[in-house]
Formats: structure tokens, C-alpha cells, sequence
């Protein structure tokens, strides 16, 4: 038995073997654009543990986190492009000073709700609190009125398609959907140059360790196991004297503002933030890499991230069209013969030829086996 | 124990007053106009045909169900207007018909999430399994006979054993108020003895209500009998009086 603050050994081994191949094994084997490239992908695995929480864990499948993941990204996006209007930048500009597809749509004032994010830390807040909040707010009104399972995946997906349109919509106020695009500097620091996505994509390792730890504690505490329990028998958490919508409330919020850090460094490694990561199509993604690697594992549902958009990225370079096929065949292959994916493959065929190997038995981890799908 | 006063003024004596408790689903009075007092320290039993209702009473006290009219107090609360973890927080457990249990935890986290500290989200992050979390476990383990079981996992757990983790989630909230909606159903005859010894044992300073089928078990553990058909008392008092009674007969216990 494990008190809540300490982490199961086992656990910490793999994180410490995340991290070594992501802190020094890819850096040195990667040239500099494939290493961006992952950087990239491992912003969308934010999302990934997220869910694992909140779908593996507490039974609530989301199918609108790109909508946490985009406003994160949007935050700081909008940062970043006050920071590229300067006056003297944007000086050929009918209204200097304001973002150049803000001048383009006969805009000649910065919008109130831009003003704040002329500030760093305010941004870097409003990277976790603004998704936070939204989920916040959504959560609230759905599973205060008992509004769950394929209903609540329903509306969060029906969220993530009336974000892209009102964003695309609202193009003097949002870039439309070309999205925020031409972002330069942070604090005077040009985040395009090689050195920088180098650097970024350090800082994007660390919080996302720190983000698995994070998720790791909350597992591990009381309230982890309460999620497990809600996903079983929702009534008789209820009746042993918790508020069960409470806890989904702040599992959701929780997931929000992990898929919101990782936007931001999203929009940090790419350069700009846009619709298309907003939508349905993206958070359908953001679940399938969960599966992948496992919806019950943490570490799985990194590596899932990373494997997926490794395949994304190679098949679409050959057969573009092919692509979307391919993902859905992976998803319905997951979902009916490896109902735990990578994690489970893992848990079952390789940890006991391991142990043997250690001449260690190990017991079968709580997770290993497979949950009722929701 | 008095058993008759029922008047429209409550005696304080009473743990729980239900008053002219009525639930209607779409026009059928599934709970008709029902009213009974469970005294401090009693048990009472609830028994009837399929369909009487039984289940739905204990839906409406422990909140599961809204009631469509009446009242039902709880040491002078009224608890139709409150949210069902305030309901238990006030005092009242309640085990559901079919065992209902946390498969994906072990015995003792199963046991655990009931441990009355830690109830809400700050309060869950933080809850240390100390000493006196342990010790409260294991010994509640010890009364439900699964003190060996602890690091089971609750699904590998038989049916019987499955009944009684969900009766030491109820005691290990210390409920007032303990309701055992049929405890026994689906248990072999050794099981059933073991659960009559139970419940004998953990009703001391606490009022029961148990529904059952099971006419012999019935007869070991209650104090007062309350016989229901379609949403209505049939019958109430000792099971002597209530075996002895004609309408109980005709509607039920001839079958
Ligand atoms: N939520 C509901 N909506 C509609 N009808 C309901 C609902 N709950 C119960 N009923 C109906 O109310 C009646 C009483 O049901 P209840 O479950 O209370 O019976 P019971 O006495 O517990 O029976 P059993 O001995 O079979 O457990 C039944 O006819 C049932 O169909
Ligand atoms: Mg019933």
C-alpha cells in the first residue's frame, strides 16, 4: 500500500526511461527538423495523458479536447502576435500597431479582450486557466444535471465544431482560418531560429514530465481511485456520501489545462496557431492516440502520440489520401483486439518475459486488466 | 419499543418519520400515500410481493428518487430537499439490491472510499491512508469475514462475499441508519446463517431496515414487520401478528 505522496517504483522507472529517450536519445540521433518535429507531436501527448484520466480513469470520453488544446495554443498565439505588431513593424498598416489580419478586415482598434495579452504572464495564465475555465463552465452545466456517457461525448463534440466555426468566423478577431499566423518573438527572443526550437523543445519535454508526474500523483491519491470507482458503479460513490459530479468537474478541468499547455508549446514549436487544430477531425485524433498506446496508461498514451503521428507523418508523405483510412482502420483494430493498445500489449507479452529475465514475479498492475468499455 | 403512535405530531423519539410518502412514475403511484416510523435501535423489515414498492421506499429516503409528495424525516431533518451525499452524510447508508461493488479496486480500497474523511476533490487529493484509516479497515475486513482478502480484487470476489464488502462499505461509514435492500438474495444457506450473525452483530447503536424475501431469515433478525403491496402498507407489527393476518396471506405469504 502506497501512501499518496510516494510513487510506485515501477512507475518511476518508466518516466525515467521517457525522459532519457526524449531528453537525450532522440536529441542525439535527430537531425534538427525531425526533432522539431517530435516536439511537435509530443505537445498533442499533454492531451493524450489528459484523457487518460479522464477517459481511462473516470469513464468520460471527451471528443472536443482540441478546443482546450486550440485555446491554449490561441492564448499564446495572440502573445506572440502583439509581440510581432509593434508600431514600428506594422508601421505600412492603415492602423499601425494592430495585427495584420485585424488591419486587413477594417479593424482599427485592439480588441478589449486582445489588451491583456500584451502581457507575458497573464498570457502564460491564461495558456492554463482559459481552457480551464471553459471546461469549467461546460462541465458544470453537464454533469451538475447528470449529462454523461455518449451524450456528453456528443456535445463536447458538437463544442469542437462550433468552435471552428466561430473562429473561422470571426476572422477580424481571430485570424479566421488561416489562424494566427508570421509569430516571431517571445520577450524579444526569436523563437524561429534552430537554437530556439532546440531549447523549446526541452522546455516541452520537461513540462510534459511534469505533467506525467502530475497525473501520476493524482492516480495515486484517493481521488484517483474515486474516479475508478465512478467508472464502475457511479451510484455507489454517490451514496457513500461524494458529490460525483464535483469530481468529474475537476478531472475534466484538469484534462482542459493539460491540453492547453500543450497548444501553447505548440504554438511555440510551429509558429502559429490555426482552426484546423481546433476541430472535430483533431480531437478525434487526440482520442485515437489515447487508445493506441493505451487508455489506462500515462506513458502508453505518449508513446501511442508518438507512434500515430510517426505513421501520420510518414504514410500522408506517400499516400496522402490514404491516411484517414488508415487511422480509423488503426482505431476500430485497437478498439476490438487490443482494448488496452500498447500498454496492455506491453503489460501482457513483454513485462513477464522481462521479469522472468530478472528472475522477478511480478503481480499484474491493477490497470492490466481490461476495463468495461464505456 | 412503542409501536403505534402515529399522529400528525412527530414524537422526537423517532429516528425516521416517513409521512404520507407518495412517488408517481408517469401517473402509476409506484409508493401510495405511505407513512411509517422506525424507532432508534430497531430493525425493521420490509416485505412483499414483486413490484410492492420496496425498493422505490428506499430510493425516496436516500434521495435516489424524488418524491412526488410527503416527507420523510431523519432526526427532525427533512430529507427530500437534500442532495443524496448530504443524505448520507447525515446518517443514512444504503446497500443497493445487486451487489454493488468497485470490481477495478481491491477489498480494502473498496473499503477505503467509504472511510467518512477526504470527501471532497482538495479533500481526496490529500487523504493519507494513516493508522487509524487502516486499522478501521482491517477491522471492519475482520466483521464481513474478509479480513483475509484485503488486496483482492473486489471482481475475483463470489457473489456472498460481493454482499457483504458492500455491508463493510456501510458500516465503515457509520451510518444511523442502515438500509439492506435483500442482503441475502442469490447467498447459499451457510452464507445466509454468516449474514443473519452479521447483521445480528453491527445493528447495535444503529436502526435498520432490511427488505428481504427470505421468510426464515426474516423471522431471525426482525424487530417489526411492515408488509407492502402496490405502493401501500398491507400490514404492520410483530411477524407473528403480520404471518397471522389474512390480507398478508392472500397477497403474499400464500404464494
Ligand atoms: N424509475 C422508475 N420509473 C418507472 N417505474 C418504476 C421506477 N422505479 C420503480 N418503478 C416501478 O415501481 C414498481 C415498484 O418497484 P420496486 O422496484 O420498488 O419493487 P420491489 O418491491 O422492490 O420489487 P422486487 O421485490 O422485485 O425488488 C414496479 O412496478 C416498478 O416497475
Ligand atoms: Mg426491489
Amino acid at each position: 500500500m502506497t501512501p499518496a505522496f510516494t510513487l510506485r517504483a515501477k512507475d518511476l522507472i518508466g518516466v525515467v526511461i521517457l525522459a532519457l529517450l526524449l531528453a537525450v536519445v532522440l536529441p542525439l540521433v535527430l537531425d534538427p527538423f525531425r526533432l522539431n518535429m517530435v516536439g511537435k507531436y509530443l505537445t498533442y501527448a499533454f492531451v493524450a495523458v489528459g484523457l487518460v484520466l479522464c477517459w481511462g480513469n473516470a469513464g468520460i470520453l471527451s471528443l472536443g479536447q482540441g478546443v482546450f488544446f486550440g485555446l491554449g495554443g490561441y492564448c499564446m498565439a495572440m502573445y506572440l502576435k502583439l509581440q510581432a505588431s509593434t508600431p514600428e513593424a506594422t508601421k505600412i498598416q492603415s492602423t499601425p500597431g494592430i495585427p495584420d489580419f485585424m488591419d486587413w478586415n477594417q479593424i482599427t482598434q485592439l480588441p478589449f479582450f486582445w489588451v491583456p495579452f500584451k502581457s507575458l504572464g497573464f498570457s502564460l495564465l491564461a495558456v492554463v486557466l482559459v481552457p480551464a475555465l471553459f471546461a469549467l463552465v461546460l462541465a458544470f452545466a453537464l454533469f451538475k444535471r447528470r449529462v454523461g456517457g455518449v451524450y456528453f461525448a456528443i456535445i463536447t463534440q458538437a463544442l469542437a465544431a462550433i468552435m471552428t466555426i466561430l473562429i473561422v468566423g470571426q476572422q477580424g478577431y481571430t485570424g479566421g482560418i488561416n489562424g494566427i499566423t508570421d509569430l516571431r518573438t517571445l520577450q524579444g527572443w526569436d523563437i524561429r531560429t534552430d537554437s530556439a526550437k532546440f531549447i523549446l523543445y526541452f522546455v516541452n519535454v520537461t513540462l510534459l514530465i511534469g505533467a506525467i508526474l502530475l497525473c501520476q500523483f493524482v492516480r495515486r491519491s484517493k481521488l484517483g481511485r474515486i474516479l475508478v470507482a465512478m467508472r464502475d458503479k457511479e451510484d455507489r460513490v454517490r451514496f457513500s456520501g461524494y458529490d460525483v459530479a464535483s469530481f468529474k468537474i475537476f478531472v475534466f478541468c484538469f484534462a482542459a489545462a493539460l491540453a492547453g499547455v500543450g497548444g501553447a508549446m505548440f504554438t511555440l514549436q510551429v509558429g502559429f496557431m490555426s482552426p484546423s487544430f481546433v476541430g472535430i477531425t483533431p480531437s478525434i485524433e487526440m482520442v485515437i492516440y489515447t487508445a493506441v498506446g493505451g487508455r489506462l496508461s500515462l506513458l502508453g498514451a505518449v508513446y501511442g502520440t508518438l507512434l500515430v503521428n510517426w505513421a501520420k507523418t510518414s504514410f500522408s508523405e506517400s499516400f496522402p489520401e490514404l491516411w484517414l483510412f488508415g487511422l480509423g482502420g488503426l482505431f476500430i483494430a485497437v478498439v476490438l483486439l487490443f482494448p488496452n493498445g500498447l500498454a496492455g500489449l506491453y503489460r501482457s507479452y513483454v513485462e513477464p518475459r522481462l521479469g522472468a529475465l530478472f528472475g522477478r514475479k511480478r503481480p499484474a498492475a491493477p490497470d492490466a486488466t481490461p476495463a468495461p468499455a464505456e | 419499543m412503542n409501536a403505534t403512535p402515529i399522529s400528525d405530531q412527530m414524537a422526537p423519539d423517532f429516528l425516521l418519520a416517513v409521512e404520507g410518502l407518495t412517488v408517481s412514475f408517469d401517473g402509476f403511484k409506484a409508493v401510495d400515500d405511505l407513512s411509517f416510523y422506525v424507532d432508534e435501535n430497531e430493525i425493521r423489515v420490509i416485505i412483499g410481493p414483486n413490484g410492492a414498492g420496496k425498493t422505490t421506499v428506499l430510493d425516496l429516503i436516500c434521495g435516489r428518487t424524488r418524491a412526488t409528495s410527503g416527507s420523510v424525516k431523519f432526526k427532525n431533518t427533512e430529507l427530500t430537499k437534500l442532495k443524496e451525499y448530504e443524505i448520507v452524510r447525515a446518517g443514512v447508508g444504503r446497500k443497493f439490491q445487486n451487489p454493488s461493488i468497485y470490481d477495478d479496486l481491491t477489498v480494502f480500497e473498496n473499503l477505503e472510499i467509504s472511510y467518512p474523511r477526504g470527501r471532497g476533490v482538495v479533500g481526496a487529493l490529500a487523504f493519507k491512508r494513516d493508522r487509524a484509516v487502516k486499522e478501521r479497515v482491517e477491522e471492519v475486513a475482520q466483521t464481513i469475514f474478509l479480513a483475509d482478502l484485503l488486496d483482492q480484487r473486489a471482481e475475483f470476489l463470489s457473489h456472498g462475499q460481493k454482499q457483504w464488502l458492500e455491508i463493510g462499505m456501510l458500516l465503515i461509514q457509520d451510518p444511523e441508519l442502515l438500509m439492506l435492500d435483500e442482503p441475502v438474495a442469490g447467498m447459499s444457506v451457510a452464507e445466509r446463517k454468516k449474514t443473519a450473525e452479521l447483521l445480528n452483530r453491527i445493528i447495535k447503536d444503529r436502526s435498520v431496515i432490511v427488505i428481504e424475501h427470505d421468510m426464515k431469515f426474516v423471522e431471525d433478525i426482525a424487530h417489526k414487520v411492515t408488509v407492502l403491496h402496490q405502493g401501500k402498507i398491507l400490514s404492520e407489527g410483530t411477524m407473528a401478528k403480520v404471518q397471522a393476518d389474512p390480507k398478508v396471506i392472500e397477497v403474499y405469504l400464500g404464494h
